[in-house]
């Protein structure tokens, strides 16, 4: 694994004053982390993925599991759907058109780019098709094309709802159409100026009456300025029938990946943190999303810590500031969710897979998994589990990164491999 | 009517007009470098701390290219002790507390103050100093 900075660029390297080196045992996870002092050496801690091809290799899974790979050479898979016939959805794509405003983001993006696929943003869905049911998916097709980097989906209405990044959209669906009837349906523009983060993830309410969209700030922690903020760190509550919106959760930093808990009905999400306070700060978590809760992004992190890069402060902001549920580790960089079922076998059987891209402000990095959170009645209930690893090897060569998690109804995750252009599938042996 | 004046010849050659650019040009980058940061101090405005960040990185360009003239002046000079090693010193110190002060200003939003402020200060000073230093020439009299 190399380790770029700018610094080194600069034969500084004597400057590196507070770069840590801490493993990951010293992230903090589930519902009460122990959040050190933030830090900041001059230089953030910048360690990137060095791609690298699977070959023969896959990823690891539990033992009693298999995993395979179902489709390749896709572009920029990110979330997955299963449809009710068993069909499965990839959106693909890369968004945002975020300036560089300083000198740090032409460099950083420059490094960061290092890091992820190169191929050609997919802007499409594509849809997977196992025919016989021997889990092999032997059809591969363009379901609909010409999309703006779609990525959140949902199924509800007979209709296939994608949030691309700058507007939700749906499409009529019968039951065995693998290629849309026409062009999309606008339900809502979404906020899309900048889109720094610019991941719109989606989930549908039970009965299929509101549509929920997460929207990341339009930075770190408001270095573009708080103006281009508005409507933006938020879960939106869309109404599916007349595209009307409201804030339905603030100050939720990039809430990533939504899902409702099967037997609640409760919103879920995963939500990325900032960057830039040190290896083990702040962490990403896992959290109910409460009507009408503050989350606390940007001006304060898991309850009431006060993040002094934002000026002017708002203390009753602060104050009102939800402590999320559960963390999942600072910088793991979580963009996929899934509620699971029994159908997964009794170790996984009730609970959340958690994606986990992997981490970029951090040495050693973390993340590059996916994660099993055990739930207890409706509410994470112990310490994850690993449940898909091998995505980066003991050399730092990293094969794959994953994003959007889906569990299929009939017994298997889906996982989406947007550095290997992947999807794959992971079953328990039968 | 043949007296020639001799002057004493200077003791070091005088920075050339591209030097002279380079290491003048460093004052008022870093000078507006300082005055975005007073901006941003006193107005929260990112867009100032923006200005503030590429005005120090051109002010350390500048810095950089200059510092590479006036070490090959050191190189040459006759004589390296007293004003070409003072000036070259003082103008690496600027470049590297430059450099600092730009890795300051590559934090995101308050994180970069007051650090940032303070740097540009010193910096500024600092850029004065050694350019009135490198750009004093002294020609001819007794040394």
């Amino acid at each position: 694994m190399k380790r770029t900075t700018p610094l080194l660029l600069a034969g500084m390297a004597l400057l590196l004053g507070a770069c840590s080196n801490e493993g990951a045992g010293t992230q903090a996870r589930g519902p009460d982390p122990k959040l050190p002092a933030p830090e900041r050496g001059l230089l953030p801690d910048m360690k990137i993925a060095e791609p690298a091809g699977w070959g023969n290799q896959k990823p690891t899974v539990p033992q009693g599991y298999t995993i395979t790979a179902i489709a390749t050479e896709l572009k920029i898979p990110r979330q997955t759907l299963v449809l009710p016939n068993g069909d499965i959805l990839v959106a693909e794509g890369r968004g945002g058109n975020a300036a560089k405003l300083k000198p740090k983001d032409v460099i950083a993006g420059y490094i960061k780019a290092k890091g992820t696929s190169k191929v050609e943003s997919g802007n499409r869905l594509t849809l997977l098709r196992d025919a016989d049911g021997d889990g092999r998916y032997e059809m591969k097709t363009v379901f609909a094309e010409k999309l703006n980097a779609p990525y959140g989906l949902a199924f509800a209405n007979n209709k296939i709802y994608v949030a691309n990044q700058d507007e939700l959209v749906s499409f009529d669906y019968r039951e065995g159409q693998t290629r849309a009837g026409g062009p999309p349906t606008s339900i809502a523009k979404l906020p899309s100026e900048i889109n720094h983060h610019w991941t719109k993830s989606l989930a549908v309410s039970p009965d299929g009456r509101f549509l929920y969209v997460g929207i990341g700030s339009n930075s770190n922690i408001t270095e573009r300025g708080m103006e281009v903020e508005l409507d933006r760190a938020m879960v939106w509550q869309i109404d599916a029938g007349t595209g009307a919106h409201k804030p339905y959760a603030t100050g939720l930093r990039n809430p990533t990946a939504l899902a409702m808990h099967p037997e609640t009905g409760q919103l879920w999400a995963v939500v990325n943190e900032r960057d830039e306070l040190g290896p083990d700060l702040v962490p990403d978590y896992l959290t109910s999303v409460r009507e009408g809760g503050f989350y606390g992004w940007p001006y304060s992190y898991w309850g009431q810590n006060v993040d002094t890069r934002v000026k002017p402060q708002k203390p009753e902001k602060v104050a009102a500031a939800i402590k999320p549920d559960y963390s999942l580790g600072s910088h793991v960089a979580a963009l996929g969710v899934a509620f699971s079922r029994p159908e997964m076998g009794q170790n996984f059987a009730n609970g959340a897979f958690v994606g986990e891209h992997g981490s970029w402000n951090r040495t050693p990095p973390v993340g590059y998994k996916v994660i099993f959170v055990p739930f207890a009645n409706g509410r994470p209930a112990g310490q994850p589990i690993d449940f898909v690893t091998g995505f980066r090897d003991a050399e730092g060569k990293t094969r794959g990164r994953p994003v959007g998690v889906t569990v299929d109804p009939r017994g298997a995750l889906i996982v989406a491999d947007d550095l290997s252009n992947t999807v794959w599938r992971v079953v328990p042996n039968r | 009517m043949t007296t020639s004046v001799s002057a004493t010849p200077a003791y070091r050659s005088p920075p050339g007009p591209l030097h002279a650019i380079l290491l003048a040009g460093t004052v008022p980058l870093f000078l507006g470098g300082l005055l975005s940061d007073i901006a941003y101090y006193k107005s929260y405005q990112i867009q100032w701390n923006n200005f503030a960040s590429w005005l120090i990185a051109g002010a350390e360009l500048f810095a950089g290219l200059a510092l590479l003239f006036a070490l090959v002046n050191l190189i040459r000079a006759p004589r390296k002790s007293g004003r070409p090693m003072l000036y070259f010193v003082l103008l690496l110190l600027t470049w590297v507390l430059g450099l600092v002060n730009a890795f300051e200003h590559a934090k995101d939003a308050w994180a970069t103050m007051p650090s940032a402020l303070v740097l540009s200060v010193i910096v500024t000073v600092l850029a004065c100093i050694t350019a009135w230093v490198g750009l004093t020439t002294r020609q001819g009299g007794v040394q």
